[in-house]
Formats: structure tokens, C-alpha cells, sequence
């Protein structure tokens, strides 16, 4: 893989590059997941392949979604809709660290002008029932990743220990590319026939979704939603493994899991519209994590999660 | 004598952990070496954000040989016994020593403990240290299971004397000792090798390590300080977050960077509280104008332009940190400018304890009550309520939210804003004082209304669910609050009697949870199963509301009234249950304080049998747990006091007097009779006092009368006997108005002339006379100094 050098003019270039990086390591380059997600850890190339033995590594663009960030566009760094770039390896290799400056350096920094630093930021998903050890990664002050040693998972001990690296890709490319707003940010080339920024492609969108999030979106729907998603999660786990028809054992882990996604972003819209109190939240944290956990159980019954016949 | 250094090798500790770790290095190795017998000089721990670093001088090359003697059986003992005494002596029966005794001939083993070379013990010792190390959190990488509070890289574990040094061997889980290190992550990551502690550190040095963590404090506060007073200003003083910063870096590089001009007008300790909290920067304030204009920040490298990348992104990272915070002040002055209706509206929806209800209705609890304690303490009534009501509306506020350490300040700020009364914003930000025991308690009258008023009605709140501090966890931190109430009582000289005020809180909340709860009970008609499932609901809610369970399960027929069922298919838990149901509405109609509610009800329809019973039945739970609350507050006031070095005999002589619960006066009088007991005249009158006390109650005893009628000089036979009852005729007249007065000086004073006089009369004339009528006026003499003392403190209680 060849090295490209000099600084990365555009959004998209940072995308790419982090791409070749991760690829030249060794990694599965992974594509986005097609669900809404709160972040890229929700992929289940990262909660449910984090359990289990079998190896892993991968690497890929998260579209992610956080409905009361919205600022109608206007905040320089809050969007409702951001990409997490996400690099999970299984088991985490003993030089980590390196391979994550390695990134750095990859994108343009340089580690000769700037000062980066591990600060102590333990991770927990609280719908997850995840948490891991680690630190928040800074560029001269600012937080650029996520660094963190997977220890539970859907409340099973990781072992092996996954490695996960997190990039707010906006943030990160924001710095590297000196943009003082996100929407003026070159998403391709500034020289490119067509140059867009990144407010061409989302100032728009930013404004729909935040009058929708906050405003608009129909709370009793969206409960009922929650609801649902709940009870076919249930239903599809109370399925036997053994599938009627094929004959062959089908555990419908993932199946199960896009539900426990679904009903974690309806939990976040419903927050964003500011009908959840403060004493619901924590019960209708506690629903999400249920099923996420039983979608644990069920992973590590199928044969990517360990199991054997 | 022996060297030893240890560097465990890590990836990056977090700051707040590592001198703690170092010390405990320090200590669980030290601890190990010297319980196997190898003593040192001495010991040094040092830590860098990727490393613990211990130094241990002049340790014994080998653990000295042990000799122990042990005693065995008998000689000719069972074989058995003399088997069990070899196996655990480790020898063969031809290696014992048989030794006459006085109790005969008796086996007795010498076991020698050979010593073992320090390397051997050093690699047992660490490997147990590593293994078992207190992290306050750890955690396992890759495959291993080891646990360490980061991965851990290596471990160098050296030991060194004249001759070299040498690798003391060792492998936990894969990781080998060894002689080498690395040094700064950046500006020299190669690994190089060491021979002993000053190597290492002049080695760590060069390859830009700064070893010692003090060091490098002192480094960046030095340069910090000099840097900003090279541009006449100064950097305001942080410890918590020096160390912080000095765990952050192996090579601090001071930085300072100036403040964008449009954030400058934020409020000071909001530019102080996002720098430190976000960004880990110190302020830099102008000692001219008090403002904060510009900040420190600490890099862990050189770098050839001389830190201006380093400085300019962090200056960029803080503008877009500032620019939230401005956005959240801006937001939040319009809703302040708005009358902060949205923040108290908001605050109905937010729970403060499940028994307790939302925030709001604590507030609306604590308004009410700031108002009726305002006079006491000088405050005018209506700012008293006005300002309950909005100082805790900046928790609803985007700032607090983001910054919660910054509540109360926040709300002084909105409601200067709002142009409310300055007192009333005051009080937004003095209500929560004092926290701690050196915190100032607000002397402001406004303020000290709220802030009593905030801290009673959270106390008489948990006493009345009976969640009270028990042992050392006490979670809503009442001990704190109930020392807050005495300080801000004391220091304002404010005389409040508090019990009544504790018996209306309670008795009123139990009230309102009563009505919250049981409001539908009663009018939705229902019947048979369903009034049955409702009533036991309601049981069950109000059976986890202290003061309720006692109510519900209390003996009714203490009250004088029987059980009156009046609808034979209740059970009697349910005929419990709607004879308190209606007490809300009977309190409401009564008007009236809580304490005189169920006097002043008219209860003489006979359907209101069950529920009078009830009521007083429910004012007398509430006075016991209020005067349950009264005695933790004494006890807090104990230890309060003692600290000021006032008897706990003699504060407990004064708590068992009328009006102990006017902590003012209960002070006054504590320190007037500490003062008392110090003098002559004080232990003097003590005596005295004790030995009449004694004579009458062994009398009393002894005859089955009080002798409480008053003596009668007439009868008086010795002159010592007819002085003390004109001594005691003067007295009683200034004490009693002297007491009026609260003057408890001038009180202990008129007191202490009667010393003499007591004295006088228990040398020279005998109580117990032949003569019965002399004898029974000279018991009612000795009654008259208990009854006159007695007005002053509980003498009996009073040591010495």
C-alpha cells in the first residue's frame, strides 16, 4: 500500500485514507450498517463480534444518528447526523497504540508539531450493558478518538479482548483540514470540477431532521415502534434453534439484534421530543438493554460466536 | 548492600491513580520483602502517565538463616502424635533431641530455615504484587488474563551492588524481566538499557522523562506563574488540577494562549469551570480587572516551532467549547429574562426521591416553609418564599446541565437577570451553604431562611420515609445538612425552636403523601374485589413511608377507642386503612397547625370514630420521629461542640432542659456552664450540689415522700442552716430573672455565691436531725438548692 503524502484536502480524503490504513493492516474494510444507529459501535460487526473467541478484525464508516444533537446546522460542531469511522480487532494486538498513531500520521498529523495524549475515559453503554477501559485521544486539546479495551458485552466478559479505535470523522477531518464551521468543510476535492462542501450535501437535511426530531415526529407512533420492536426481538429469540424447514440449526441472532437497534434509536427520538422523563429513562434504558443482552445470549449460540455442535 | 529498582512499564495510567499506585508499590513490596526477613534502607516510589518506578537501597544480599525450636510429645508418646509433630517439623525421627523436663522427658525438634538469596524473594514478592495490585479499576488485553489497569508492557527489575547489576528473573503471563526501558512516547521512543537508579533516571532524563511527578508540578507551576507575570498577570492557584496535569505528561511544556475577546464577557467561573473540566487549562486572571483573559495549557512535548501548532488548535478546541458555553448562557438569560417560568415548570417533571416526590413539590415544601422561618431569622417572608421558589430553578438551565458544579452560581446570575431582589439572588447561590465544616455560612437573612429551610425539608423528608444515616454510609448526606442547620443557627444567633417546626414538616408531608396516594380511594365507589385490590395497593405504598407503616400498624386502642369496623367484610388491615384515608381533607378543613389538627377536629359523629383514633395515633408517630430527628441533631451538636472543647457531660446537662431544641440558647447555656465548671466556685457548688442531691434522694428513698414543700426558716436551728435560706431566698429571685434574661452568666453567677453558704451548712450542721420536724424542714432546704440549680442545667449529669 502506498503512502500518500502531504496533507488531505477534503473530508472524503480522510475517509479513504483511514480506509488504505486500516486495509494495509489487515483489516476487513467493512460498509456502513443499514440501520440507524446512535454510533458505530452498534454495528454488529463490533457488539456482537466482540463476544466469542473467534478472531476479528475490521474496519468501516458508520453513518451515526443523535437526534437531540441536532442544531438546525447552525452549531459549528453538533449535528443530529455525523460518521464514526470504526476499528475493531480481536484480540486486541499488543501494539494497539502504534497502530492507531500510525492512523494519525496516515491522515496528516504530525507527530512532530503536535502533542497527542491518552486521557482516562472509561466507556459504558448503559443499553449496551458494555463497558470497556481506555482513554479519549487528544490532538493539541481536542478529542479525536475513542480508545478503548472491550471488558463486557452484553454483560459477558470479553476473552478475548477486542481493541476498539472510534473517530468522530467530522471532528478529526475538521482539525486536520483547519474548518472552523463543519458546514464549510471541502467534502471532495476543492479542485474537483463540482467542489462541494459538507453544508452542499447536509445543511439541509440537518434542518429537516431537526424540526422532525424535535418537533414534529409522532410520539405515540414511535412508542408503539418501541413496543413492537420490543416484542418481535422476543418473538424471534423464542424461535428453537433447529429451523422447521431447512432442518439445519438457525439461530436468528441478528435478526433479533436489528430489533434491539430499532428500539434503541425510537429511545433516542423519543428523548429527543422530550417525552421521556427523567425517572422513565432509566427504565426505558434498562428495555434496551434487555434485549441487547438477550441478543448476546443468542450470538454466542450461533457458530460466530463460539458455538460448537 | 544491595540496590533494587523495579519499573513497571505500562500503556498511559490515568492521572488521577498514579501516586496512589506508587505507594502502594512502594508498600506491598516493602511490606513483602521485610515478612521474608529482607530489610532495606530505604524506599522511593515515583510514576510517570506510563510507568511506576520503585527505588529500594541497601537491601540485604539474602534473608538471614531462622533457627526455631519447637516442642513435641512426650518421649514414648503414641506413634501417631510423634508422627504428626515430624511431618510438620519437615524431619526424621533421629533428628530430634529428647530433653528432661520437670514434666519428663520430652521431644523437641530445632528446624533452621535457611535464608534465601534477595532475588528470589524480590521475584516471589513482585509477581504477588503485580498479580493482586489494589487499581481502583482493571482490566485484561488480548488474550491474557492478567489484569493491570492498562497493558502492561514490561518489567524492569533490576538489582545492583558494586560488583553490577543483574536482572532479578521473572514472567508473568509472558512478560520477562528484564534491564531496559523507553523513554518519551514522541521524542524518544527507543528502548535503551540501565544498571541502577541513577542510570535510569539521568538515562530518562536525557530521553525527555521527567521521573519525579513533584518535579514536574513544581516545573509547570513555575513556568506557569512566570509566564503569566511577564505579562502582569496571574494564574489562578489549582492543585487538583496540577496534579491532574503533572500525571498528564512525562515532559510538561507550559503553554499560554489567550482567550477570544467575545467569550470574555462570560461570567468568570464559567470560563474557569469548561477550561479546567474540558480542556485541563488553567485560568489566567488580570489582577486589575479580575477577569479571566487567558489560559495555560501544559503539552507533553517540544516541538520545532515552539508549541504555536500545539497552541493554536488548543485555543481553536477552546473557542468552540466557549462558543457552547456562551450559546447555553445566552439561551438560558432569555428564559431567566422570561421570568424562569419554563426552568420551575420543567422541574415538576424531575424526581427527587420516589418516596418525596418531584423537585417541584420540594420546593413549593421548602417555600412554605422559608416563610414561616423567615421571622426568626430577621428575613421579610415574602423574599424568603419568592427566593425558595426560584433557587434551585437553574438545575432545569443548559448551563448546570453541562456544568452541574456550577448550580447556585448559575442561579445568582439568572435571577440578577431576571431583576429579582438582590437578596432573592443571593440566596440562589448561598442556599446550598454550608457544605462542608470550613465552608462560610450566609449571614444574609434571605439566604439563611432558604438555606435552613432547604436543609429541614430534606431532614424531616428522610426521617419521615425512615432512611437515616445508619453507621458510615449515610447517602443523602444529612449528617452534612443537619451540621449546616446548627452552623447557620449558631453563627446567626438565630433562636428557633425546631421540634415544632420538625412535627409540621413530617406531620404535613405525611399528609400530602397521604392525599397523593389516596385521592381516587374513596370517590370512585368501588366494591368488593376491586376496593380490595386498591386498599392493599395502598397499603403496600404506604407501608414504605416510615411514619406511615408505625400509623397503619400502631395499637388503636392506646387512644381510648376500640376497633370500630364499621362494615364487617373489611379485614382489619383495610378498616386501618379507611380510617386514616380521610385525614388529608379532615387536616385541610382544620386549618390549623398539624400538631393541634386532630384537638381541633370535631369528631363526634360516630362515623369519625376509626379516624379519630387515627389522627392521634398519627400525631403521636410524628412527634416520636420528630423527636427522634431532635436527638440526632443534639448528637451532631455533641460532636460539634466537643470540637470546641465544651464536656459532653455539660452539654448533655444542658439538652436535658426545657427548650433544648432552641440550639442558640442550648449553646449559650452549655457555654456559660463550661465556663462555670472551670472555675472554683464551679466544682465547688458541684459538690455541694451533689452531696444535697444525694442526702435528699436517699431520704426520699427511704421515706416514700418528695420533700418538696419548701422549708421554712422559722424552723432553721444553726446559723449556717439560717444563712443558706436567705442565700438561697436571694438567689432564687436572680437566677429566675437572670434565666428570663437568657443571661446565663449572670445566672451561673448568682449561682456561685451559694457555694459558700452550701459549704458553710454542710459543715456545720447535721441533716439528719432526732428532732423529726428540724429534720423534715432541713430535707426541704436541701430541696430547695436542687429545685434552684436545677433551673440552670441538670447538675446530676455534670462529672466531678
Amino acid at each position: 500500500m502506498t503512502q500518500i503524502n502531504g496533507a488531505p484536502r477534503s473530508f472524503q480524503e480522510i475517509i479513504l485514507r483511514l480506509q488504505s490504513y486500516w486495509a494495509s493492516k489487515g483489516c476487513a474494510m467493512l460498509q456502513p450498517y443499514d440501520m440507524e444507529v446512535g454510533a458505530g459501535t452498534f454495528h454488529p460487526a463490533t457488539t456482537l463480534r466482540s463476544l466469542g473467541s473467534t478472531p476479528w478484525a475490521a474496519a468501516y464508516v458508520q453513518p451515526s444518528r443523535r437526534p437531540t444533537d441536532g442544531r438546525y446546522g447552525e452549531n459549528p460542531n453538533r449535528l443530529q447526523h455525523y460518521y464514526q469511522y470504526q476499528v475493531l480487532i480481536k484480540p486486541s494486538p499488543p501494539n494497539l497504540q502504534e497502530l492507531y498513531l500510525g492512523s494519525l500520521a496516515a491522515i496528516g498529523i504530525d507527530m512532530e508539531l503536535h502533542d497527542i495524549r491518552f486521557v482516562e475515559d472509561d466507556w459504558e453503554s448503559p443499553t449496551l450493558g458494555a463497558w470497556g477501559l481506555g482513554w479519549e485521544v487528544w490532538c493539541d486539546g481536542m478529542e479525536v478518538s475513542q480508545f478503548t479495551y472491550f471488558q463486557q458485552v452484553g454483560g459477558y466478559d470479553c476473552a478475548p479482548v477486542s481493541g476498539e479505535l472510534t473517530y468522530g470523522l467530522e471532528r478529526l477531518a475538521m482539525y486536520v483540514l483547519g474548518v472552523d464551521h463543519v458546514m464549510d468543510m471541502p467534502f471532495n476535492d476543492p479542485d474537483a470540477p463540482i467542489p462541494m462542501t459538507y453544508g452542499d450535501i447536509f445543511k439541509q437535511t440537518e434542518e429537516e431532521y431537526a424540526r422532525w426530531n424535535f418537533d414534529t415526529a409522532n410520539t405515540e407512533v414511535l412508542l408503539r415502534h418501541f413496543e413492537e420492536a420490543e416484542v418481535e426481538c422476543a418473538m424471534i429469540l423464542s424461535q428453537p434453534a433447529e429451523d422447521p424447514k431447512t432442518g439445519k440449526r438457525i439461530v436468528m441472532a441478528h435478526p433479533a439484534y436489528d430489533q434491539c437497534i430499532k428500539a434503541s434509536h425510537i429511545f433516542n427520538l423519543l428523548d429527543a421530543r422530550g417525552v421521556i422523563s427523567v425517572t422513565e429513562r432509566q427504565a426505558y434504558i434498562g428495555r434496551v438493554r434487555a434485549l441487547a443482552k438477550q441478543c448476546a445470549d443468542a450470538f454466542v449460540q450461533t457458530t460466530a460466536g463460539g458455538w460448537a455442535a | 548492600m544491595p540496590d533494587l529498582l523495579i519499573e513497571l512499564f505500562s500503556e498511559e495510567i490515568p492521572a488521577r491513580m498514579q501516586r496512589r499506585a506508587g505507594e502502594d508499590l512502594k508498600k506491598r513490596m516493602t511490606d513483602g520483602l521485610i515478612e521474608a526477613g529482607l530489610t532495606y534502607a530505604g524506599a522511593h516510589a515515583l510514576s510517570t502517565p506510563r510507568r511506576l518506578t520503585l527505588a529500594v537501597d541497601g537491601l540485604l544480599a539474602a534473608s538471614p538463616t531462622v533457627r526455631e525450636e519447637r516442642k513435641g510429645p512426650k518421649v514414648g508418646a503414641p506413634d501417631k502424635a510423634i508422627e504428626g509433630f515430624l511431618r510438620g517439623a519437615g524431619l526424621t525421627r533421629d533428628q530430634l533431641e529428647e530433653r528432661d523436663t520437670p514434666k519428663g522427658a520430652i521431644y523437641f525438634a530445632s528446624i533452621e530455615k535457611p535464608g534465601r538469596p534477595a532475588a528470589d524473594i524480590i521475584a516471589e514478592v513482585l509477581e504477588t504484587t503485580i498479580r493482586n495490585f489494589p487499581w481502583p479499576k482493571s482490566m485484561r488485553w488480548g488474550t491474557g488474563s492478567l489484569k493491570w489497569v492498562r497493558p502492561l508492557h514490561s518489567i524492569l527489575c533490576l538489582l545492583s551492588d558494586e560488583a553490577g547489576s543483574e536482572v532479578v528473573p521473572l514472567d508473568i503471563d509472558g512478560i520477562v524481566s528484564g534491564n531496559s526501558t523507553r523513554g518519551h512516547r514522541f521524542m524518544a521512543p527507543d528502548a535503551f538499557i540501565v544498571t541502577g537508579f541513577d542510570d535510569y533516571s539521568a538515562k530518562l532524563k536525557r530521553a525527555f522523562v521527567v521521573l519525579d511527578p513533584a518535579e514536574r508540578a513544581e516545573a509547570i507551576w513555575q513556568d506557569a506563574t512566570n509566564q503569566a507575570f511577564a505579562n502582569g498577570l496571574e494564574v489562578v492557584e489549582d492543585k487538583g488540577l496540577l496534579a491532574e496535569v503533572s500525571g498528564l505528561v512525562e515532559f510538561p511544556v507550559v503553554l499560554m494562549g489567550e482567550i477570544d475577546a467575545e467569550f470574555l464577557s462570560l461570567p468568570p467561573e464559567v470560563l474557569q469551570t469548561s477550561m479546567r473540566e474540558h480542556q485541563k487549562f488553567f485560568s489566567v486572571r488580570n489582577p486589575k480587572t479580575n477577569r479571566i483573559e487567558r489560559f495555560i495549557t501544559v503539552a507533553n512535548r517540544d516541538t520545532a516551532d515552539n508549541g504555536a501548532t500545539i497552541l493554536a488548535g488548543n485555543q481553536k478546541v477552546l473557542s468552540a467549547r466557549l462558543a457552547d458555553a456562551k450559546f447555553f448562557w445566552e439561551n438560558d438569560l432569555r428564559v431567566a429574562k422570561e421570568g424562569m417560568v419554563t426552568w420551575t415548570e420543567a422541574l415538576s417533571n424531575v424526581t427527587f426521591h420516589n418516596k418525596l416526590g418531584t423537585q417541584s413539590e420540594r420546593i413549593n415544601r421548602i417555600a412554605a416553609l422559608a416563610r414561616e422561618i423567615a421571622p426568626s431569622v430577621g428575613a421579610d417572608p415574602d423574599l424568603a418564599e419568592q427566593a425558595a421558589n426560584v433557587a434551585k430553578a437553574d438545575l432545569s438551565s443548559e448551563m448546570v446541565y453541562e456544568f452541574p458544579e456550577l448550580q447556585g452560581l448559575m442561579g445568582r446570575y439568572y435571577a440578577e437577570a431576571a431583576g429579582l431582589p438582590q437578596e432573592v439572588a443571593n440566596a440562589c447561590e448561598a442556599h446550598y451553604s454550608p457544605l462542608g465544616p470550613s465552608d462560610d455560612v450566609p449571614s444574609e437573612a434571605v439566604s439563611v431562611a432558604v438555606a435552613l429551610a432547604d436543609k429541614l425539608d430534606t431532614l424531616t423528608g428522610f426521617w419521615a420515609i425512615d432512611e437515616k444515616p445508619t453507621g458510615s454510609k449515610d447517602p443523602f448526606a444529612l449528617r452534612r445538612a443537619a451540621l449546616g442547620v446548627i452552623r447557620l443557627v449558631l453563627e446567626n444567633d438565630a433562636c428557633i425552636g425546631l421540634y415544632d417546626f420538625f412535627v409540621e414538616c413530617i406531620g404535613k408531608l405525611a399528609i400530602q403523601k397521604l392525599g397523593d396516594e389516596l385521592v381516587d380511594l374513596l370517590y370512585q365507589n368501588k366494591s368488593g374485589p376491586e376496593l380490595k385490590q386498591d386498599l392493599e395497593d395502598a397499603h403496600g405504598f404506604l407501608c414504605q413511608f416510615g411514619v406511615w407503616k408505625e400509623v397503619l400498624e400502631a395499637d388503636f386502642s392506646v387512644n381510648g377507642l376500640e376497633k370500630h369496623n364499621q362494615n364487617g367484610n373489611l379485614s382489619e388491615q383495610e378498616w386501618r386503612l379507611l380510617s386514616v384515608a380521610s385525614l388529608d381533607l379532615v387536616f385541610a378543613e382544620a386549618k390549623c397547625s398539624f400538631s393541634s389538627f386532630a384537638e381541633k377536629t370535631d369528631w363526634s359523629n360516630p362515623v369519625n370514630l376509626g379516624r379519630e383514633c387515627a389522627a392521634k395515633e398519627l400525631v403521636e408517630v410524628v412527634q416520636r420521629f420528630a423527636a427522634d430527628l431532635l436527638s440526632f441533631f443534639h448528637d451532631r451538636l455533641k460532636v460539634f461542640l466537643r470540637e470546641q472543647g465544651i464536656r459532653h457531660d455539660v452539654i448533655d446537662a444542658c439538652i436535658a432542659m426545657d427548650g433544648n431544641d432552641d440550639l442558640t440558647l442550648l449553646v449559650k447555656r452549655a457555654r456559660a456552664l463550661e465556663d462555670f465548671m472551670k472555675s472554683d466556685d464551679g466544682t465547688n457548688l458541684l459538690q455541694g450540689y451533689k452531696r444535697a442531691n444525694n442526702i435528699l434522694t436517699q431520704a426520699e428513698a427511704k421515706d416514700g415522700v418528695e420533700y418538696s414543700y419548701g422549708g421554712d426558716v422559722k424552723f432553721a436551728e444553726e446559723p449556717a442552716e439560717i444563712a443558706l435560706f436567705e442565700a438561697l431566698a436571694l438567689s432564687e429571685g436572680a437566677i429566675s430573672s437572670a434565666l428570663n434574661a437568657e443571661d446565663f452568666a449572670a445566672a451561673m453567677g448568682s449561682m456561685a455565691a451559694l457555694r459558700a453558704p452550701i459549704d458553710a451548712f454542710f459543715e456545720s450542721v447535721q441533716v439528719n436531725s432526732d428532732n423529726p420536724v428540724v429534720r423534715r424542714n432541713r430535707l426541704n432546704l436541701l430541696h430547695q438548692i436542687r429545685q434552684i440549680c436545677g433551673q440552670v442545667a441538670d447538675l446530676t449529669v455534670v462529672e466531678g
